[in-house]
């Protein structure tokens, strides 16, 4: 009787039990899960069982910091450290050459120009502005100037997507749009932050950008701040760029925005690019092009479109094209032209940030006179035994950059070539001409991975203007050729004898 | 052309009045102050409108204008800028003056009307002071910033904001739905096409296409002429609900809430602009070439002298842009192995500076010392991350003045943590150089505190200056260091001297160099105007963020239909003001904003007030409980320690009667109030 009891007590228990759980709120939707789960197969509410036993210590465990190597310290351990501790001082103490640099800046009394006086009293011929077509001391764009400023006053008070645009500036953007021939244009109010905001707001994350060793500092740092993936191609080497671009396109299998960036001429180097086979390349490859024409706006091709009209290439090819409005057009602030999508796009994803300074509007002078007077300065230089011009004969801004055999027979670090340098600039200004040095940013904090693999050359920077007659500009190619010779005859008898042929 | 803002009846009441007279009807009485408010505004309408206007009406309107003028004689120590110039003093006294030593018949002469119209134009981009009694000096009372009272907002309002960014997205997302596959050349941008990618996300692109898109026509709204006291926008229309714009033609001269025009610098005459035009003929429009080469001039080292002398630091360094000079100087000051704290509503300018310098980043919640001191004993007990090597060093990174808040940043405790924890501190004074302090020079002044105190005080030249560029200031060896490390210096295009000298005279009328008295009196109107503006909000019973003495006033509007509603109502009143949104403030908390000046006057205050007014109650914005505001005034002849028996003796005990005020009192009662501290 026991024996048959005993399963009738089981199943009324049980029946007791479900019972009493039904009367628990909500179990009825428990029941109905379990049910509709289990369908007909026990293994599998099983395994479900399993993982709401394993579910429940997950629950309750006590929580835990993420951060690994956290270290748990007593609040008296972290007041010790903290008295302990003892931060660098907030600035590097400043090195011979910064202090050397700081004492002989220069400063202009009075406006910039051709011929500018100094505060030691002296005036001498600038080489060293970029003021390449003299629109600085221009009296028709001051008069504007003036009155622009009695419409408009002197800042805008206000960022561009409130209240600071003003209809100069969309006058001035349409203008330059049309002027080079692209569909819009956005204005910013700094030149060199413009590339530096301009990559970023495409390049996101997980696209991948291709660039020249070469470029420029706001190129390095746009590309820096982007979070795309960097690959580098040798300077000007178009067989390097087709090389990095296969591979890049080899790589990767999803689709993801890609671009080639370049300058039109390079600040560092002066030397021009190949455009048609870029376009060429950039077009094979499927690449978009961000063409940094900040030295070469205004100052390359027949009308001072840039490299583009140099070369005879259609702009649409182009798809974003920076410029400067700083440099030869003496104003201030950076555009950056190409189609409506792309400029649309910047005015809310870039730190776009207008500036009200009246500008020439439209670059009407040719590029001629100063590619004359720049042949000029070129004839001199090549006399000289010392250095040699890196930069492209249609470049203003020439840079001149030791001899490779006299830096490998001297056995001169960057540091020395920079220092002879120096003393060039010192001794030309000594015969009144005023020019300067290819400044590198220090290396001392910020190299990162991005950055390396380019060497800065030191060079000499002489920026030739129309400003100056062809006379002048020849008696300055003397001075600076005969001060080169004599600080570097100075500094290397003293060591070594003279490199041959002199 | 119609003038549709509301006409205030009352406005600039006898400052003398500390309760409005049961007597003093609004209709029955109109003083002459706001006569003249209205003339003033009549006439400085857009040109178009000025030319329509007949000769008697400008004449009849100059006499009471230059009535006006000499009846408030605000500052009568202000001698004029120089009488043989026909340029315009800043200030409506010296209009008057200028005929001081005529004989006293000539001084209700009316004016020609080449000169009431060029009064008018002034007075467009500088308001005149209604009364002296309309000042108040900037300064911090007691020892400890306090929290500004917030009210949270019912949860009716939160509740609906939600589902109307739940619409907007739904909505959204339904029209993107239909809209690739009906219409795919507007999606053309976020479709790879050809081998090529989208040029930008989809998903990225979301909130532009379908949110900003709709209230596109309150943003980037173009603007012609001088953003002083009013500024004339030029109107447009669309067809395609915002993609594209055309102009009307027409311009519609509002008053300007919108400008970081804190001292009225923002004019296109007067001193700062005669000498501006001066240095443009003689030193150029560019300097065309970095600091480094040949970029420096001696006018920028006067500037740099003068700003060094005014922030209270030997010495400082400027730049030719604000958003640059944080970008670059962060870069040259700390690097790898050094950790930078950053106020978690730091400006975009620092957190690219911040990433781009390579040093690590933390931040903390905004202006909460506690946090940040959490924050320092933790990095500096832990060390760098992994190798547990400690910081090089730590640098903490404020702004002065919030922008999107209206927040200062709590000076006093981050003192006093610096001088525990060894850190260096970065003050950015952008919005508060100029606008804070006695003599406006920002926060150390503000709260008393020796500038020495701060390792770097950075700062923009755009807003209190009406210039353009940004500044350094600190140590010498700092600064040195700086010009020779700093990509601003090396590759940056310098200053231009028109903007240098703006900034020069500028400097010079805030010490009272050039124009003896008037930069006193912007310093002050500016610090009056925002005490009396934002009282008058927290009155009227609208949630407003931010501490009292700052010229940047939020309002929160919660519902995102209510940011173009507002704006729009706003335009239909003639007053231009700046709507926020997401992603530039949390989702919930779109907001307003007030951005007060010198240049405005009280009559603008009032002006504005009741515009709010009348849209909170259309728009449902007065949510708060009105603690804020204070409490109501006591009766006549109860004195705050008669308080309590009073209460006692009306059965008042123990009720807390939440504050509403009508803008009637809030008017009548402001001025006083705004002196004094709340009850």
């Amino acid at each position: 009787m026991d024996f048959q009891a005993l399963p009738n007590l089981a199943v009324r228990s049980v029946g007791f039990v479900l019972l009493s759980l039904q009367k628990v709120p909500g179990s009825t939707i428990v029941e109905r899960y379990i049910r509709s789960s289990h369908q007909n197969d026990p293994i599998r509410s099983a395994i479900e069982f399993v993982l709401f036993l394993l579910f429940i210590p997950y629950l309750t465990a006590s929580s835990y910091s993420t951060k690994t190597n956290f270290l748990d310290l007593t609040e008296d351990a972290i007041d010790e450290l903290v008295a302990e501790w003892t931060p660098d001082p907030l600035v590097d103490p400043l090195t011979e050459l910064e202090v050397a640099m700081n004492e002989k800046q220069l400063v202009i009394v009075g406006g910039t120009g051709p011929r500018c006086k100094l505060t030691n009293g002296c005036t001498v011929m600038n080489f060293a502005s970029y003021n390449f077509y003299n629109f600085a001391g221009n009296e028709h764009i001051k008069q504007n100037a003036i009155e622009t400023l009695r419409k408009y006053g002197v800042g805008p008070c206000s960022a561009p997507q409130f209240y600071g645009t003003q209809d100069v500036h969309m006058e001035t953007e349409a203008k330059i749009a049309s002027f080079i021939g692209t569909e819009a244009c956005i204005l910013y109010a700094h030149a060199l932050s413009t590339i530096t905001s301009v990559i970023p707001s495409f390049a996101k994350r997980g696209d991948i950008i291709v660039a020249d060793k070469a470029v420029n500092y706001a190129i390095r740092k746009g590309l820096q701040i982007c979070r795309s993936k960097i690959r580098w191609y040798e300077h000007n080497d178009m067989e390097d760029l087709e090389r990095v671009l296969q591979k890049v396109t080899k790589e990767s299998k999803t689709l993801t925005r890609r671009l080639v960036v370049t300058e039109g001429l390079f600040e560092t180097i002066g030397d021009t690019i190949d455009l048609p086979k870029i376009v060429e390349l950039k077009l094979r490859y499927k690449f978009r092009l961000i063409l940094d024409e900040t030295w070469s706006f205004g100052v390359l091709g027949r009308t001072g479109r840039g490299v583009a009209d140099s070369q005879s290439i259609d702009l649409t090819q182009v798809d974003m094209i920076i410029g400067s409005l700083s440099g030869p057009l003496s104003a201030a602030g950076g555009f950056c032209a190409g189609t409506h999508d792309v400029v649309q796009h910047q005015r809310v994803a870039s730190t776009a940030y207008t500036y009200s300074s009246a500008m020439p509007a439209i670059l009407t002078t040719t590029a001629r006179e100063t590619i004359k007077n720049t042949a000029v300065m070129r004839a001199q230089i090549a006399k000289c035994d010392w250095v040699y011009s890196t930069s492209v004969p249609e470049n203003p801004m020439q840079l001149l950059v030791l001899k490779p055999d006299i830096i490998k027979g001297h056995d001169l670090s960057i540091a020395k070539q920079e220092q002879i340098l120096q003393e060039c600039v010192g001794e030309v200004l000594a015969n009144n001409v005023l020019i300067t040095r290819l400044k590198s940013m220090p290396q001392i904090q910020n190299t990162t991975v991005r950055e390396q693999g380019w060497q800065l050359q030191p060079a000499l920077k002489v920026c030739i203007t129309t400003g100056l007659a062809k006379k002048d500009i020849e008696k300055a190619g003397v001075v600076i050729r005969q001060a080169i010779a004599k600080v570097l005859k100075k500094r290397m008898s003293s060591k070594l004898a003279l490199p041959n042929g002199t | 052309m119609p003038q549709r803002f509301p006409r205030n009846p009352f406005a600039s009441s006898p400052d003398t009045a500390v309760v409005i007279p049961p007597s003093d009807k609004p209709t029955s009485r109109r003083p002459s102050t706001s006569k003249a408010n209205r003339l003033t505004q009549f006439f400085s309408s857009s040109p178009k409108s000025k030319e329509q206007q007949s000769a008697h009406q400008a004449l009849l309107s100059a006499v009471a204008a230059q009535q006006q003028h000499l009846l408030n004689n605000p500052s009568p120590h202000i001698s004029a800028p120089s009488l043989s110039l026909p340029t315009i003093s800043l200030s409506t006294a010296k209009a008057g003056e200028a005929n001081m030593d005529e004989p006293p018949t000539t001084l209700f002469q009316p004016p020609s009307i080449a000169e009431a119209k060029r009064q008018a134009r002034v007075d467009a981009q500088f308001g005149p002071l209604g009364s002296q009694n309309h000042r108040y000096v900037s300064k911090h009372m007691g020892a400890e910033l306090e929290e500004p009272i917030i009210d949270e907002p019912p949860y009716y309002y939160l509740l609906t904001t939600y589902i109307s960014y739940l619409v907007l997205i739904i909505f959204g997302h339904v029209r993107d739905f239909f809209g690739k596959r009906f219409r795919p050349d507007h999606y053309r941008h976020l479709k790879s096409a050809n081998g090529y990618a989208a040029l930008n996300s989809d998903f990225d692109n979301f909130y532009v296409r379908r949110l900003k898109l709709r209230i596109d026509d309150c943003f980037a709204r173009p603007i012609t002429g001088v953003p002083g006291r009013y500024i004339t926008l030029m109107d447009r229309k669309t067809d395609d609900f915002n993609e594209h714009f055309q102009f009307t033609g027409t311009y519609t001269e509002t008053l300007n809430m919108s400008s970081y025009n804190y001292l009225g610098f923002a004019q296109s005459e007067g001193p700062c602009a005669d000498a501006v035009e001066e240095t443009i003929k003689k030193y150029g429009i560019s300097a065309a070439s970095p600091r480094a080469d040949a970029g420096t001039s001696d006018l920028a080292l006067e500037v740099e002298d003068r700003i060094a002398k005014f922030v209270g630091k030997p010495s400082a360094m400027v730049f030719s842009m604000g958003f640059a000079t944080n970008a670059t100087s962060f870069p040259a000051l700390v690097g790898k192995g050094c950790l930078i704290i950053s106020d978690e509503l730091n400006h975009a300018s620092i957190r690219i500076g911040a990433r781009l310098s390579g040093a690590m980043i933390s931040s903390f919640k905004h202006n909460d010392m506690g946090d940040l001191e959490k924050k320092l004993r933790e990095s500096i007990s832990q060390g760098q991350p992994r190798t547990h090597r400690p910081w090089k060093k730590i640098l903490v990174v404020v702004e002065g003045l919030y922008s999107m808040e209206g927040t200062m940043c709590n000076l006093p405790g981050l003192l006093k943590l610096k001088k525990r924890y060894k850190f260096h501190l970065f003050v950015d004074e952008a919005h508060s150089i100029g606008a804070l302090g006695p003599r406006g020079r920002g926060v150390c002044d503000y709260f008393g505190i020796d500038p020495a105190e701060v390792d770097i005080l950075m700062g923009t030249l755009t807003k209190s200056f009406g210039a353009n560029g940004g500044y350094v200031a600190a140590e010498k060896h700092i600064i040195d260091k700086l010009r020779a490390t700093n990509a601003g210096t090396i590759y940056g295009e310098s200053p231009t001297p028109p903007v240098l000298m703006q900034i020069l005279s500028a400097l010079k009328i805030i010490a009272g160099e050039l124009n003896p008295g008037q930069g006193e009196e912007r310093l002050q109107r500016i610090a009056f105007n925002s005490r009396y503006l934002r009282l008058g909000l927290k009155r009227l019973g609208y949630i407003v963020y931010g501490h009292d003495d700052s010229p940047i006033i939020p309002i929160v509007l919660y519902n995102p239909a209510k940011m173009p509603a507002f704006s729009h109502e706003m335009l239909r009143r003639k007053i231009s003001v700046v709507i926020v949104g997401y992603p530039a403030t949390p989702l919930i908390s779109s907001r307003a904003r007030f951005c007060v000046s010198a240049a405005h006057n009280k009559d603008d205050m009032d002006r504005l007030l009741a515009a709010c007014d009348e849209i909170g109650n259309v728009l449902q914005l007065k949510f708060s409980t009105g603690i804020a505001g204070g409490a109501e005034h006591l009766p006549d002849g109860v004195t705050p320690e008669m308080e309590k028996e009073w209460q006692k003796a009306n059965g008042l005990q123990g009720v807390v009667k939440p504050p509403r005020w009508s803008l009637r009192e809030i008017i009548a009662n402001g001025v006083q109030d705004v002196k004094q501290p709340l009850r």
